[in-house]
């Protein structure tokens, strides 16, 4: 029996400007992702690819088209079909390149405050956020600032942040582009592991064609355009 | 998690030095309000202490605080018998400036009327009042004068025989009290040379005065000092203050003395209102309005301060904002911040203050009221100068943290 559908996108166009400063960033891109997948979108620079991103994690919605999360509608166009800065608190997990952790927080305190901004009481969220870090191997860094750590330590706290609310999607905007190859891979199986132990699906935009095996599916998106990868 | 506290602990050196640099600002914003109110303080010092329901002067001044003032002695008697007087006693009141021990000493004297006023009544630190009708003195601390010591003023020397704390005039100077023939003879004294020469002159006036040559006996007086000329007045009264008996229509009696036409009579309530709105009114308004300027000034600091402290987060506050968290988790951040950088300044300002204000050359006054009022105002400051920040928090959108 399939997974059930983490998130799910019909013809998605976003257009920036206007007359002749038009530009269609999306020309109707329709993917759909199951809880546990794995996605990789690869492309150039400018094909769209933060574009989709930013409009899946419900950040810049898109001119048209439809997105689901975790079964349910979310946007219609640029119609906010829920609130969607909670929303997003409870359904999505992002992890970015680089300096994505709080400065002035512990590690910890990064993946808790996620928890207590979601409602969960401090005590509870600080429990939950150590068995994340033990379970994603940096619980020994808890209590460590962020610069304290090192760029696969912070990208290991980044994916326990972003695992905090249990979301139905984790979006991950090059992960490894800070990263050495070995710690880049190491991170991409963290994806799948997570993906996998905790029915999450994963997309992330990566450059990084040495990992792709890691992945269950991979897409390609060029002029807005997307299209799974041969 | 209070993020406030986390960010505060983060930067703790810059912060502390920030409370500090506030501490220092609304020290001076507290030591102007304390100046400002020092100076009423000081006005009305004297007329507080000194036990007088009405003040004699001469027609037409408000007073020997304001300008200069002089009554007749005998006014003391024609005051006694008035319905209603319990006592009345001269009052002479001037300000001096001699040199002592190769250092100017600038005092203001107040002669109290012995035997009747011996300075009971005055706050002594150290000491004794006065026992002698000649040739004690008792000074306030602030001149830095010791218990012993002795002052030479014009031809006569006195010693200290009592310290009192706080008793200043309208002017900020520390005030000497001797009996009111020595206050006369420190304010009328004349070298000898003076003297001379205006008995000289006496003498030359006299020749050419037919009265004079008609009495030579009158003309041998002239030949004295002029205190001691029964023709010649002797050296007045500034005042003269007055007490009532207890239950007496004050109203009344001042018509009675007001209906003399030579003198003006002011209640304590009429010299004080005269001290505050006339004497230090211009010092006090000039103060007010640099505390409003400094409030002012503070709140902008603070305003600036706290938008560069923002600044320094727009990136945590983007992630905030990308994770889900509410307007009011990073409101509350700002604002709990800035209340905090306000309170601990304020702290800061008053152990600082309590400190380094007792140096001061004019008396700083802190009162529970104006304390209060400043906390007030400093968290009301501390609020509206994170408006800035706090706008610009709000227009971080949470794609930004996605620019890394």
């Amino acid at each position: 029996m399939e997974a059930p559908l983490a998130i799910e996108t019909r013809n998605l166009r976003k257009v920036y400007g206007s007359g002749n400063t038009e530009v269609l960033a999306m020309r109707d891109v329709s993917i759909a992702v199951r809880r546990g997948e794995v996605v990789a979108l690869l492309g150039p620079s400018g094909a769209g690819k933060s574009t989709f991103l930013t409009a899946v994690g419900l950040i810049n919605p898109p001119t048209a088209g439809q997105i689901r999360i975790g079964g349910q509608w979310v946007l219609d166009g640029p119609r906010a079909l829920v609130d969607l800065r909670a929303f997003r608190r409870q359904h999505i997990g992002f992890v970015f390149q680089k300096s994505n952790l709080i400065p002035f927080l512990s590690a910890r305190e990064n993946v808790q405050v996620a928890m207590e901004i979601n409602g969960v009481p401090s005590r509870e969220a600080r429990r939950r956020a150590l068995a994340l870090m033990e379970e994603l191997g940096v619980a020994d860094r808890a209590e460590n600032a962020p610069a304290m750590l090192s760029g696969g330590q912070q990208q290991r706290v980044a994916v326990a942040r972003a695992l905090a609310n249990r979301p139905s999607i984790l979006l991950a905007d090059e992960p490894t582009a800070a990263l050495d190859s070995v710690r880049g891979r190491q991170v991409m199986e963290l994806f799948r592991a997570v993906a996998h132990q905790h029915g999450t699906g994963v997309i992330v935009v990566t450059h990084d064609h040495r990992a792709l095996d890691v992945f269950d599916t991979v897409y390609e998106m060029e002029d807005g355009v997307i299209r799974r990868a041969a | 998690m209070n993020l406030a506290v986390k960010d505060i602990r983060h930067n703790l050196g810059r912060f502390v030095l920030t409370a500090v640099g506030i501490g220092m600002l609304l020290m001076v914003v507290m030591g102007m309000g304390g100046i400002y109110r020092g100076l009423i303080e000081d006005a009305t010092l004297l007329v507080e202490r000194i036990g007088a329901d009405l003040w004699i002067v001469q027609r037409d001044t408000r007073g020997p605080f304001a300008e200069l003032s002089h009554v007749p002695r005998s006014l003391v008697y024609r005051v006694q018998v008035v319905p209603g007087v319990v006592s009345a006693r001269g009052f002479v009141f001037h300000t001096i400036q001699r040199q002592h021990e190769r250092r100017p000493l600038r005092m203001s004297v107040l002669g109290l009327d012995w035997p009747t006023d011996k300075g009971d009544w005055l706050p002594l630190v150290a000491g004794r009042p006065l026992r002698q009708n000649h040739y004690e003195i008792v000074v306030d601390q602030s001149l830095g004068l010791c218990l012993g010591e002795r002052l030479r003023l014009g031809k006569e020397t006195y010693t200290i025989v009592g310290l009192t704390r706080g008793m200043v005039s309208t002017n900020g100077e520390g005030m000497g009290f001797v009996t009111l023939r020595d206050s006369e003879a420190i304010q009328f004294d004349t070298p000898p040379e003076a003297v001379h020469l205006e008995r000289a002159a006496r003498q030359r006036r006299s020749q050419a005065d037919e009265t004079f040559l008609k009495q030579p006996l009158l003309a041998e007086r002239l030949s004295q000092p002029a205190n001691q000329l029964p023709a010649v007045p002797a050296p007045e009264l500034s005042a003269v203050i007055v007490r009532l008996t207890r239950g007496t229509d004050v109203r009344r009696v001042v018509d009675t003395m007001a209906a003399w036409g030579d003198v003006s009579v002011f209640t304590k309530a009429d010299q004080e209102e005269l001290l505050v709105q006339g004497m230090v009114d211009k010092a006090r308004r000039q103060l007010g309005m640099f505390r409003v300027l400094l409030t002012v000034i503070a709140a902008i600091i603070m305003a600036l301060i706290l938008y560069t402290l923002t600044l320094d987060k727009l990136h945590s506050i983007a992630l905030l904002k990308l994770i889900g968290a509410r307007n009011r988790v990073i409101l509350g951040m700002i604002i709990q911040q800035a209340v905090v950088l306000g309170g601990v300044g304020y702290v800061i300002a008053f152990f600082a203050g309590q400190k380094l204000f007792p140096y001061f050359p004019r008396r700083v006054v802190l009162t529970e009221q104006d304390l209060t009022q400043l906390a007030v105002i400093v968290l009301v400051i501390s609020v509206l100068s994170s408006v800035l920040g706090i706008w610009r928090a709000m227009r971080v959108e949470p794609n930004q943290a996605l620019m890394g």
